[in-house]
């Protein structure tokens, strides 16, 4: 089922936008699927927030229309829409009880008082909060704060979609983890809707089902966490996700053959690129392999990362800087080594997009 | 200056020399004359500056009811009260909902706040004079209106009309006083707050119950001990109006030490209604100092 | 228009209605103001403003209240900065009890104070000159200027301070080169406030003057009680008087709500 539709959507702060730089948001299509979890993923400016404000009803769109479930609310008032959104920071009443603040939307929508309390009762066991129930909300942890914004908006029956708009930030470290595995705990229990918009890309590649990674007001890519992380369709996408991100070098291509410096490499495909593009060779840093002289390409290693789980050690091929996952435990004779790439995990870009090969099949 | 706050603080006595010279001045203003207050509260005097020991009488006549200075002080404490109570039965709440209609951004902010401001900023006699003037029956717009309209007013002979516009003054003079604090305390709720409100349906009074009132509660209690005692020391404003009048129908305590002090020179007198009077608005100011603390700490607590 | 400016604008209109009528009289005639009751002056005439700018008897009045205004927001302020960043940064011997005494003076009644001020200053030879009028009103405003300032400074973060003197920065030069540019908004409220006060404040500023530092409010005074009102050059004298408060308050529009939200007034 459909739960939200964009259609043609795309908005500009200024009266009379003329160039694509006056959109904070460039035209986007996109189908959400009912019950799905989708994470808004960029770095601040990227539009995200806006996009956000659009679904919540706070900024009303310049071009394009919004669909929940096929009711068309482009123009309709927050308040008339089924979502319910939690905040950067917690938003609770601070002179209610832990009860109270859950009643505050069902009292506010006539429910009777008997209804009222079996749902919050069991909206606050479902989110761990029961024990705290006739608690002041005021003097409880930011956590248990966002567990109460959160549960304002799923203790409503109406709710289709739960807008987050980086709610993690104001949480000790600590409690990320926990409070973020609460969160796909009461996605997988509740058929409702999630919407993450986050700037941290392990927050969105373990929250959400599909990611949508955006920068400078375009959508890039919608994908699940491993397509992001390998078939990434523009450079940006590469580069923010992941850490460190994506190499880059530039190449040309001839056949089935990219050429870096005085080196090449076999691609096993060939592509057909715009000849006036710029071209780059992408590859994930977990994709290439050191290897002792005379193997592969040689490289220059500058120096290495210790990361805990594994190491980084950055190196010099032809002067361009690159980064290669290494095992914990890696012997170096000497600094002159060599690099190998897994050819299959090569990714072809053509002005900061991904191309396919001609023909799929292979050589 | 709160508990918390204090606890990381180090502590250094020579920080006692940048507070000196605003020791020095304030004792210079403060001290010399409430010492010369105490030696007068406990002397009379016959004139050509000779005095004689009197030790607590003054303070014996002003607590008793029956003496005349104990009658008059009576009574002014108890138009005092009055007044606080009806000024602030008027001015929080009025001012509460000036500042909730005041508009939150653009140039109409800054207009409204300019205007809302001005009445704070006129010298208090003058303000008495603007009412002296607005009242009168032939050349005030107000006096003028009423009479027109049939009805009996003359702030000069009247107790009624004397005390609606004192209060009328008061509330016109300082209830600016209590939007602005209002409207900073509102300004201060973040976004999200009412935006999660409009999500979880909340009515216009709802939002006012859950969100507003609670944030600017802080701001409110500030602005009710501010009011009480600038309304308890009240003295400029209706001296100009009613001059304490008629009879003594509006002398409040001020007005009242002044007249004893400046027009009689019963200085042994006047110096003990001010000690006395002093003593309760130092023992309000202690409260309000408590309360202050009090509201902060706890803030600071939630905070950490 | 939406309902909630109704309020608004009913309560401005209230606040402007005796201003209006105050400054409708200064352009009056005292025949016209005397005569029937006209909403608009028929005849405008400048003849009040005229007289109390060439008659230095009232003009002077200006003079001196603009004059030990602005020496009392000086002297306020000046003093206040050290102590209020003393308050702020330390602890020491009886700092509570002092905090609260000076405290204490804020709330003074000015009416207590009349008598004991006259002779004080008749004992030092201020009596009639503006510094007694000054100095006078520091007893609430020095008090205040602290509380105000105590406040900024405790919204800095210590720090600073402490980076400063690790970047080999004296004392004096952290002060006036780093702090006093960092706390510059709570500067400009103090002083707003100390000027609004000793401004507005009339009682000190009368017994302490006689005739040589008589500020305008008190030239008021004399007007209203004197037989035979001159109605119009009274309402000009007072339209004069809101003036630099108007002025005031225009330049520090943006700081007001700021220094209000503090709740240090």
């Amino acid at each position: 089922m459909t739960a939200l539709r964009l259609e043609k959507l795309a908005h500009s702060y200024k009266s009379h936008p003329s160039r694509p730089e006056d959109y904070a948001l460039k035209e986007i299509n996109q189908v959400w699927q009912t019950g799905g979890a989708y994470a808004l993923l960029g770095p601040s400016g990227c539009g995200k927030t806006t996009l956000l404000n659009i679904l919540s009803g706070l900024v009303i769109p310049s071009q394009g229309r919004v669909y929940f479930d096929d009711r068309d609310v482009t123009e309709l008032p927050t308040e008339k829409r089924n979502i319910a959104q939690v905040f950067q920071f917690p938003v609770i009443y601070d002179t209610m009880t832990v009860r109270e603040n859950l009643a505050f939307p069902l009292k506010n929508r006539g429910m009777d008082p008997a209804g009222i309390k079996t749902r919050v009762d069991e909206i606050a066991a479902l989110l761990d909060l029961s024990r705290d129930l006739d608690r002041r909300a005021k003097g409880l942890t930011a956590d248990a704060k966002q567990k109460i914004s959160l549960g304002r908006g799923l203790v409503r029956p109406d709710v289709t979609a739960v807008l987050f708009d980086e709610p993690l930030t104001v949480i000790d470290p600590q409690l990320k983890w926990e409070l973020r595995s609460k969160l796909k705990e009461i996605h997988r229990k509740l058929a409702v809707t999630m919407i993450y918009v986050t700037h941290d890309q392990t927050e969105a590649l373990t929250f959400a089902d599909k990611v949508i990674v955006m920068s400078e007001g375009e959508v890039v890519q919608i994908g699940t966490p491993e397509e992001l992380f390998e078939k990434p369709l523009h450079r940006f996408v590469g580069h923010f996700i992941g850490s460190p991100g994506m190499n880059f070098l530039p190449c040309t291509l001839a056949g089935t053959k990219a050429r870096i410096g005085g080196f090449e490499i076999d691609l096993g495909v060939s592509f057909a690129a715009d000849p006036k593009a710029k071209l780059e060779l992408g590859i994930r840093p977990d994709f290439i392999k050191l290897a002792p002289p005379g193997v592969g390409l040689p490289v220059r290693i500058d120096r290495i990362d210790d990361l805990g789980r594994n190491r980084i050690a950055h190196v010099r091929l032809e002067g361009q800087r690159l980064a290669v996952t290494v095992p914990a435990i890696l012997e170096t004779g000497s600094d002159d080594l060599t690099v190998v790439f897994d050819h299959r995990r090569i990714g072809i870009f053509a002005n900061d997009r991904r191309i396919e090969p001609d023909d799929r099949g292979g050589a | 200056m709160t508990g918390e706050a204090r606890e990381l603080k180090p502590y250094n006595n020579r920080a006692w020399f940048m507070v000196l010279p605003v020791f020095l001045i304030v004792a210079f203003s403060a001290v010399l004359p409430l010492m010369t207050v105490v030696n007068y509260s406990v002397q009379d005097t016959f004139g050509n500056n000779t005095f004689f020991w009197n030790g607590i009488g003054w303070f014996k006549e002003l607590l008793d009811p029956n003496s005349e200075l104990g009658g008059r002080f009576i009574d002014a404490l108890g138009r005092n009260f009055l007044f606080s109570f009806l000024i602030l039965a008027i001015e929080i709440p009025l001012g509460i909902a000036v500042a909730l209609s005041m508009p939150r951004q653009g140039v109409a902010v800054s207009i409204s706040l300019v205007l809302l401001a001005l009445p704070l900023l006129i010298p208090w006699n003058v303000v008495g004079t603007i009412w002296q003037v607005f009242g009168r029956s032939d050349i005030g717009l107000l006096g003028w209106t009423l009479t027109g309209l049939g009805i009996d007013y003359n702030y000069v002979s009247g107790v009624l009309a004397a005390w609606i516009t004192i209060i009328l003054m008061d509330v016109w003079h300082w209830t600016s006083l209590v939007v602005l604090l209002c409207y900073a305390g509102l300004r201060a709720i973040p976004d999200a707050f009412y935006q999660a409100a409009r999500i979880d349906g909340a009515s216009r009074w709802a939002i006012f119950r859950a969100i507003q009132l609670p944030k600017i509660s802080r701001v409110l209690v500030i602005a009710v001990l501010l009011r009480f005692m600038d309304s308890f020391m009240i003295y400029t404003e209706p001296f100009v109006v009613t001059g304490g009048g008629p009879g003594n129908a509006t002398t409040f305590i001020s007005i009242d030490l002044v007249k004893i002090a400046l027009g009689q020179f019963d200085l042994g007198k006047a110096a003990a209604l001010s000690i006395v009077y002093n003593l309760i608005i130092l023992t309000v100011c202690w409260v309000f100092y408590t309360v202050m603390t009090h509201v902060e700490n706890a803030e600071r607590r939630v905070q950490l | 228009m939406k309902s909630s400016r109704i309020v608004l604008l009913v309560y401005i209109v209230f606040l402007m209605l005796p201003i209006y009528w105050l400054v409708n009289m200064s352009l009056k005639t005292n025949s016209e103001i005397t005569g029937p009751l006209t909403l608009w002056p028929t005849q405008i005439t400048f003849q009040n403003y005229v007289k109390i700018f060439t008659d230095s008897s009232w003009y002077m009045g200006y003079v001196n209240a603009v004059l030990y205004v602005l020496i009392n927001t000086v002297i306020s302020v000046v003093l206040a900065l050290p102590a209020a960043y003393a308050f702020s940064r330390y602890r020491f011997v009886g700092d509570k009890h002092l905090f609260f005494w000076l405290l204490s003076n804020r709330m003074a009644p000015a009416a207590v104070f009349a008598l004991p001020f006259f002779n004080l200053y008749q004992a030092v030879g201020l009596f009639d000159t503006v510094w007694a009028v000054a100095l006078a009103h520091c007893l609430f405003n020095v008090p205040l200027a602290v509380w105000i300032l105590e406040g900024f400074i405790s919204g800095v973060p210590r720090e600073i301070d402490e980076t400063a003197s690790i970047d080999g920065y004296s004392f004096p030069r952290f002060f006036g080169r780093i702090f006093i540019p960092l706390i510059a908004n709570g500067i400009g409220v103090a002083a707003f406030f100390c000027f609004m006060f000793s401004w507005v404040e009339l009682l000190l500023a009368r017994t302490l003057t006689a005739t040589n530092a008589k500020p305008i409010s008190a030239i008021m005074t004399r007007t209203v009680s004197a037989a035979g009102m001159d109605w119009g050059l009274l309402a000009a004298a007072g339209v004069l008087t809101i003036i630099p408060g108007a002025v005031v308050i225009w330049f520090v529009r943006n700081y007001i709500a700021k220094g209000f939200a503090l709740g240090r007034v």
